[in-house]
């Protein structure tokens, strides 16, 4: 086990605890003893002038009570894992009963995404009960980046405003949500120049979706746009297949404004989302990637409202 | 003056320093009178209520059904959740009240009639009765050798207390899962491995404490035996036997005038120690043991009766009556300290109480909400340069009808919500739903503003909340 660096630990509790049961048997028979007869069955001892200690044996049934723990406890640390790091007999482990539970629950649950699996994703997207199922699993899953609403916020994507990263078909959102994606955009600096050419390049950037720039700059950045082209291509509308945005839109995931963009420009970004698939079941992504379709169409809220 | 103390004696004096003693069987004799019909109607009336009330249905389910696993409790039609433990909590303080009301007007009346181990221990004590006859040939039976006979009366009593601990085993499961099913599973063997093992469980408890542990679990086992005593006063109403009348006790014949004898109405024939089902000699003054049955007084007034003396030489009577002088003024002074200053503020907390937790059901609003804001983004700008939050409602319908809920937002001027705002909640589940507040950019100051949504039901105006909430204005 690795949670002890050496065996001294496991060792010493070990011998602690047999020592400690032992010892607790040990009290047991010192007290089971029959005390010796007295006149008057009583220890001696006088408090208050008239309270009296009797002296009787411990009574059967809770020494048997006592024995009984003892045992127990000793049948506990054979089966089970207790002393130091010696796994139980009977093998069982937290880890493998969070297994066993997780694998049990997946199975309670495939009858109820099952009757989904053979419906297309468009078409859940407008489907009552899959909403309802789908509503569920992101806001226990996904509103703690994306948001309640799906509309996200500073690095984190907007999933409700038809402006997709990664493309908006059925298998390419169960994609993004099953194994993830790596957003990487490198620094980009070295390759463009010096600090004046870096921000020519980034009142280009800005020019592209008419955010305000200065129109002088932008004409002199637009040829070192070149190298940028080979992500974002040549007019700037992004390529999925990448995940490199659509720079001519106004929607800018890591804020907008020139400071901004020279940030990006300058330091690049590295911006994963984590992969799903070992957390939910394939029945569940597949009702979540139609949850996360319907929020970007109102035809399909509408419809179901 | 003189306070009065109520004398304590301790009763056994071999009790502190002896060497722990076994058991003594008791064989209760039967009892017939008053006190005995009034607590058999108690068993009928209470058993009556365990036995059948799982069976009632109402709304197309079980009337009462404690659902555990849907955290979710069923009272005809009340259905409570978890956010509504307080009426738990004020049912267990006007149940300790009552308790306390009870005892101080007339001492272990729960004890006596109503508390589960009396009641049962009262059917079980019935079955044997039937089985293996009265006190005399109980005992008999039991001093005798294994006979035909002994096998048959002992597996017949066995095989019936068995089956009535059974039934009351699956009647108490049947009050938290579905007992209907349940009945079904039962009957085709298929019944789950929990709900098994608790059906055994409350059976093997019915079936050992009412068979066999039956006054050790009054005299050892009870807290509530104990601080009783704790409730009594000089007023309270308690089974008590008249010394003066009584003493001194001694056998006559029933011609004979017992006052040239110089002997009390007391015949000595210890039949109350006979009817005791504690065990215990009431003629030794109250004592810890004593659960108030009143079997002692049946039997005694009995005895009376053939002696042709008046009843209640044994009788409900208080500390402060039995002490009265002149004799003559006794139960006068039962009535005038009835109605004294415990009494009447138990009273009064428990009409308040009860008053309150009704009062708090019948208006109980169906609907509840929790407003929780996203605190991953403080706010957003949307189109036009409006101002975004967003929040999560966990909307609640503890109502049995589903409900349509529109949802507003105030506090802001210009606020509005965007996107969806009405919400349909099916009976008895709750829905989280994301709202977004947006308000206009102009003339507000950057940090938190309050404000208040608005959730009411449509077509129900009486169902309706109003959530405080925060709303965040970046700078």
């Amino acid at each position: 086990m690795a949670d002890f660096t050496s065996g001294f630990w496991s060792t010493y509790i070990t011998i602690a605890t047999l020592v400690a049961i032992a010892a607790c048997l040990l009290l047991l028979v010192l007290n089971s003893r029959r005390p010796p007869p007295s006149a008057d069955n009583t220890t001696g001892h006088v408090w208050d002038g008239d309270l009296q200690e009797a002296n009787n044996p411990l009574p059967r049934w809770w020494s048997g009570l006592f024995v009984i723990t003892i045992v127990f406890s000793l049948g506990y640390l054979w089966l089970y894992p207790g002393l130091g790091a010696r796994d139980g007999a009977s093998g069982w482990s937290a880890a493998a009963q969070y297994e066993a539970e997780t694998t049990a629950l997946a199975q309670e649950m495939a009858p109820l995404y099952a009757r989904f699996q053979g419906r297309s994703v468009t078409e859940l997207a407008g489907d009552a009960r899959a909403h309802a199922i789908g509503e569920r699993l992101f806001l226990n899953n996904c509103a703690q980046c994306h948001g309640s609403d799906g509309h996200g916020a500073k690095g984190f994507p907007n999933l409700a405003d038809n402006d997709w990263l990664y493309g908006n078909s059925p298998d390419q959102i169960v994609q993004s949500i099953a194994k993830g994606r790596n957003g990487l955009m490198p620094p980009m600096a070295a390759a463009l120049g010096s600090a004046q050419e870096v921000e020519q390049v980034a009142q280009y950037v800005l020019s592209l979706s008419d955010s305000s720039s200065d129109a002088v700059k932008a004409a002199l950045g637009k040829p070192r746009f070149a190298t940028c082209a080979a992500c974002h291509g040549a007019d700037g509308r992004g390529n999925q297949a990448l995940g490199a945005p659509n720079l001519s839109d106004r929607i800018w995931l890591h804020g907008g404004g020139l400071q901004a963009v020279v940030a990006i420009v300058n330091n690049g970004k590295d911006n994963p989302m984590p992969a799903w698939d070992d957390k939910l079941t394939e029945g569940q992504i597949h009702v979540l990637a139609a949850y996360v379709l319907s929020l970007s169409q109102p035809g399909a809220q509408g419809a179901r409202q | 003056m003189v306070r009065e103390v109520i004398p304590i004696a301790l009763a056994d004096d071999n009790g502190l320093f002896s060497i722990y003693q076994a058991h003594q069987k008791l064989y209760p004799r039967s009892v017939t009178g008053r006190f005995a019909r009034l607590r058999w109607g108690a068993v009928f009336f209470t058993q009556m209520i365990f036995y059948g009330l799982p069976w009632l249905q109402w709304n197309g389910r079980q009337a009462v059904l404690f659902d555990l696993g849907a955290r979710k409790f069923y009272l005809f039609g009340l259905v409570l959740w978890p956010q509504d433990f307080v009426y738990l909590a004020a049912l267990l303080v006007i149940a300790a009240l009552s308790l306390f009301f009870f005892t101080a007007v007339a001492g272990r009346l729960w004890c006596g009639y109503a508390c589960p181990q009396t009641v049962y221990t009262e059917l079980f004590m019935w079955i044997e009765r039937h089985t293996e006859g009265d006190r005399a040939a109980r005992m008999k039976l039991d001093a005798g050798p294994w006979t035909a006979d002994k096998l048959a009366r002992k597996g017949a009593k066995h095989a019936l207390w068995i089956a009535l601990a059974l039934l009351t085993g699956f009647t108490f499961i049947g009050y938290f899962a579905p007992i209907r099913e349940l009945g079904a599973q039962v009957l085709s063997l298929s019944i789950g491995p929990w709900q098994l093992f608790w059906l055994l469980f409350y059976s093997f408890a019915t079936w050992g404490n009412a068979g066999f542990m039956r006054e050790q679990v009054c005299k050892y086992m009870c807290p509530y035996a104990r601080f009783q005593g704790a409730m009594f006063d000089r007023d309270t109403l308690v089974v008590t036997y008249d010394e003066r009348r009584g003493e001194p006790r001694g056998s006559r014949s029933r011609k004979a005038e017992p006052a040239a004898l110089g002997l009390g109405s007391c015949i000595d024939c210890n039949l109350c120690v006979q009817v005791c089902p504690t065990g215990i000699d009431i003629r030794n003054g109250q004592q810890y043991e004593c659960i108030g049955c009143a079997a002692c007084i049946d039997v005694c007034d009995t005895v009376m009766d053939k002696m042709g003396y008046a009843p209640g030489l044994v009788r409900y009577s208080t500390h402060r009556a039995v002490h009265a002088a002149p004799e003559s003024a006794a139960d006068r002074r039962i009535l005038s300290h009835l109605l004294r200053p415990r009494v009447l503020i138990y009273a009064c907390l428990l009409l308040v109480l009860g008053g309150g937790l009704v009062t708090s059901i019948a208006t109980r609003n169906p609907l509840r909400v929790d407003v929780i804001r996203d605190r991953n983004t403080l706010a957003r700008i949307a189109d036009a340069g409006r101002i975004e939050n967003a929040y999560r409602l966990n909307l609640m319908n503890a109502s049995e009808q589903a409900l349509v809920i529109d949802v507003a937002a105030e506090g802001i001027s210009g606020i509005t919500i965007e996107g969806p705002a009405q919400f349909e909640v099916a009976a008895a589940s709750n829905r989280a739903v994301p709202v977004r507040v947006q308000v206009p950019p102009q003339g507000i100051d950057p940090g938190a503003h309050a404000i208040r949504f608005l959730i009411t039901a449509r077509e129900e105006p009486a169902i309706a909340r109003t959530e405080k909430a925060s709303f965040i204005v970046p700078r």
